[in-house]
């Protein structure tokens, strides 16, 4: 077991989003964070603070990073934890999710991890279900864990979150992993900006506290962080920007345009990267500069701390 | 058919006296307390002190209350035929009769659409079989409503349609537009334009702006309306046939309709309760019941809506009821149907533009009753001796909470619910007969 008597507590039913989370909430669950980080580095052995409590993982939308973090961060805490992803399931046959929920309810999980590509629909199961819900993605809205995870990292490296200049790079409108780190990095007190074509910022995106860029070398001047965003193949073509490498050249991120930041600029990248298209390959293998692999590996400890303060004893 | 009570369908002729009720004519912009006397299915008399007979007429007692010409609600979806889960002729005239609304006009986006007489022709026969409201229909624009071909909108005309609009889409192919005002001019046709750039509001769900983004929601451009109505009165300026939009609910199309109106083209407009009670705020939580189409914008557009309202840009105010059933609403925000109910509601929340926003009772009286009826070529909307008598008694100050589980609609979908209001609808008259008594 580990001790938590440093820490207070999380006092909320669910975690839906970043947006609403008091600085407290937030330390509270970064510094658990932290604890279990310290542990994996240092043992092998499964916990059993989740002994004898049952995860439901619920996949709306493909996922291998994510499903497999939750998987495993309940497994490290003793959870049993289950699998359902929409392939195999009777959504497909036309069930609601409305339904789903209620049946999953019914079923008396401990804690339900949803996914979905729809804004707005793990909220819309949360108020169905008895236990704790926490979002893993829901369309462009928030990916709590994923903001959680990366000023983890952030922390690690640079010791404080305060007072950083953190630039969000990419496709900022379909991103929900841009959304949940610009209201966590501002609560925090950091100084966020984003970066990208005009297609791709959604409308007064500055009323949530960042500065717009659509230049990467002013955009990037002086900042400490860089956190670079996944473009989707789908709107590299014709839709969104004009062709891959039009988009590389102008918003791609290499060695050359990280000489506009910081000298000891951190590069982040939620991952899946399309190597070529919004980071230069050789850029992501630099284990100096890129936290892209010790992110993932964050990723297990956020998870195990958010499965821990969600699930309730009964 | 028998209806329960408070609904009254029965053919039997009973004669009223309405006494001492303060009756409202917007036609006269007057508020006077008067005696209504109706006998048959007309307004025999209307001045003071009337003595009837007391075994011929059935007198009721109107002091403190007020009488108003019936609401004329000129975009209403009745659900039938196609979507009698959602809601059917029958409920909807029981919703509109509650309402006080003694005049339905229904949009043609049914299922199959109204595009050819024999469609009018049976929800008319529906209708008069329900014979609570009375019921008109619009006819569609092109042929399925699909955009493409013009329908036969002389023949629908002659069958009773009062307007030709395709519902909830708009005729976005310039030319075909600008064909059927043409063609609609020779017979002094009315077209109806839900103005919406399709191509710019693909995948929208909310008012493009801070709130969309911070809730990760496809926007819709405010101006994707602005725009419709523009192209749209290069056209009317052509062709000269009269244009009507539909729920306006942004800014810069009451600025742009009343600099038309400035320079004398025939065109009028309406909105609908949400565009002047709700902003955008209201979606909060991912509230799919405020979905509507267009969407619900920022204050500032409310306030712009209002003062439209105000200085007589806007012509009408309409329900713009929309049924959904449950299925259709309680989905993810993206998946649910766009609109909500309002047939119930209407006068409500028309009269809080009175509380509210300085509106005189009879202009707002007007904006639902005479404007409508005038722009459809209707005879109702109005009271004065020897008119059909399509009356409502109403009480100013009563206070109600909304609750659209109350409602007779058969869907519930209503934006308003849970909200306090004042003012409700006591007794609805169509054509003599007292249909509705609360």
């Amino acid at each position: 077991m580990i001790e938590e008597k440093v820490f207070k507590n999380y006092p909320h039913k669910h975690l839906l989003g970043i947006e609403g989370l008091l600085p407290d909430s937030i330390n509270y669950l970064i510094n658990l964070s932290k604890k279990y980080a310290n542990y994996l580095e240092d043992n092998n052995q499964k916990l059993d603070d989740l002994k004898n409590k049952t995860c439901i993982n619920l996949f709306f939308e493909n996922s291998t990073r994510t499903r497999t973090s939750f998987e495993l961060a309940g497994k490290k805490l003793g959870a049993d934890m289950l699998n359902i992803s929409v392939g195999s399931s009777s959504i497909k046959k036309g069930e609601t999710l409305i339904d789903t929920a209620m049946t999953l309810n019914a079923m008396q999980p401990d804690l339900i991890v949803v996914r979905h590509n729809d804004a707005g629909a793990v909220k819309l199961l949360s108020e169905k279900v008895n236990c704790g819900v926490i979002n893993a993605g829901d369309g462009p809205h928030e990916h709590p864990t994923q903001a959680l995870l990366d000023s983890l990292t952030i922390l690690r490296r640079k010791k404080t979150i305060s007072g950083l200049k953190v630039a969000i790079c990419g496709d900022i409108m379909h991103s929900r992993v841009a959304r949940s780190n610009i209201h966590l990095l501002n609560t925090l007190g950091a100084e966020v900006r984003v970066i990208g074509p005009a297609t791709l910022i959604p409308k007064q995106i500055e009323s949530m506290g960042v500065k717009v860029f659509y230049k990467m070398k002013e955009g990037l001047k002086d900042v400490d962080v860089i956190i670079m965003l996944r473009l989707q193949l789908e709107r590299m073509s014709g839709s969104f920007v004009p062709s891959i490498r039009e988009y590389f050249r102008y918003y791609g991120l290499n060695n050359e345009k990280l000489t506009y930041a910081q000298p000891d600029a951190l590069v982040l990248h939620p991952g899946p990267m399309n190597r070529g298209v919004e980071i230069d390959s050789e850029l992501a293998d630099d284990l100096d500069r890129s936290a892209i692999f010790e992110q993932v590996q964050m990723g297990v400890a956020v998870r195990m701390a958010c499965l821990k303060a969600l699930v309730k004893d009964r | 058919m028998n209806l329960k009570i408070p609904f009254n369908n029965s053919k039997l002729p009973i004669n009223y006296l309405l006494k001492n009720g303060s009756v409202i004519d917007p036609d006269k912009n007057t508020i006077e307390k008067k005696d209504v006397l109706i006998e048959g299915k007309i307004i025999k008399a209307l001045k003071k002190n009337i003595s009837v007979d007391e075994k011929k007429f059935k007198i009721i007692d109107c002091n403190n209350f007020f009488i108003s010409p019936g609401i004329v609600d000129m975009r209403v979806n009745i659900g039938e035929p196609g979507f009698e889960h959602k809601e059917t002729i029958k409920s909807a005239c029981k919703a509109a009769a509650s309402g006080g609304v003694t005049s339905i006009v229904c949009m043609p986006n049914t299922n199959p659409a109204i595009d050819q007489p024999a469609i009018i022709q049976s929800i008319q026969r529906k209708a008069r079989e329900v014979s609570l409201s009375k019921v008109f229909c619009t006819g569609c624009i092109t042929r399925g409503a699909k955009g493409n071909e013009i329908c036969e909108l002389q023949l629908m005309k002659e069958f009773g349609a009062l307007g030709f609009t395709d519902g909830n889409k708009s005729v976005s192919n310039a030319r075909v537009m600008r064909r059927a005002l043409n063609y609609a001019k020779s017979f002094d046709g009315l077209i109806i334009q839900h103005a919406e750039e399709p191509e710019l509001t693909q995948g929208g769900m909310v008012n493009e702006g801070e709130f969309a983004t911070r809730m990760g929601l496809t926007g819709i451009p405010n101006y994707s309306e602005a725009m419709i109505i523009e192209r749209d009165l290069w056209l009317v300026r052509d062709t000269k046939c009269r244009y009507h939009v539909s729920h306006i609910s942004t800014k810069e199309s009451v600025e742009i309709i009343r600099k038309a109106k400035k320079d004398g083209l025939p065109i009028t407009c309406d909105t609908a309760p949400p565009y002047f009670i709700l902003n955008e705020l209201s979606l909060e939580n991912y509230r799919t019941f405020s979905k509507l189409s267009p969407p619900l914008r920022t204050e500032e557009d409310r306030n712009n809506i209002i003062n439209g309202i105000l200085d007589g840009t806007i012509d009408v105010i309409v329900s713009d009821h929309t049924p959904h059933d449950q299925d259709a609403k309680r989905l993810p925000f993206n998946q649910a149907e766009f609109g909500g109910i309002g047939l119930e509601t209407l006068l409500s929340m028309t009269l809080n533009l009175v509380k509210n926003n300085n509106l005189s009772l009879t202009k707002a009286i007007a904006l639902i009753t005479k404007n409508p009826s005038e722009i459809l070529g209707l005879k109702t909307g109005k009271i004065s001796p020897d008119s059909e008598a399509d009356l409502i008694v109403f009480d100013l100050e009563k206070p109600w909470k909304i609750n659209s589980e109350s409602f007779h609609s058969k869907s519930k979908n209503s934006p308003f619910d849970g909200i306090l209001v004042q003012g409700k609808n006591l007794m609805t008259f169509v054509r003599g007969r007292l249909v509705y008594k609360s």
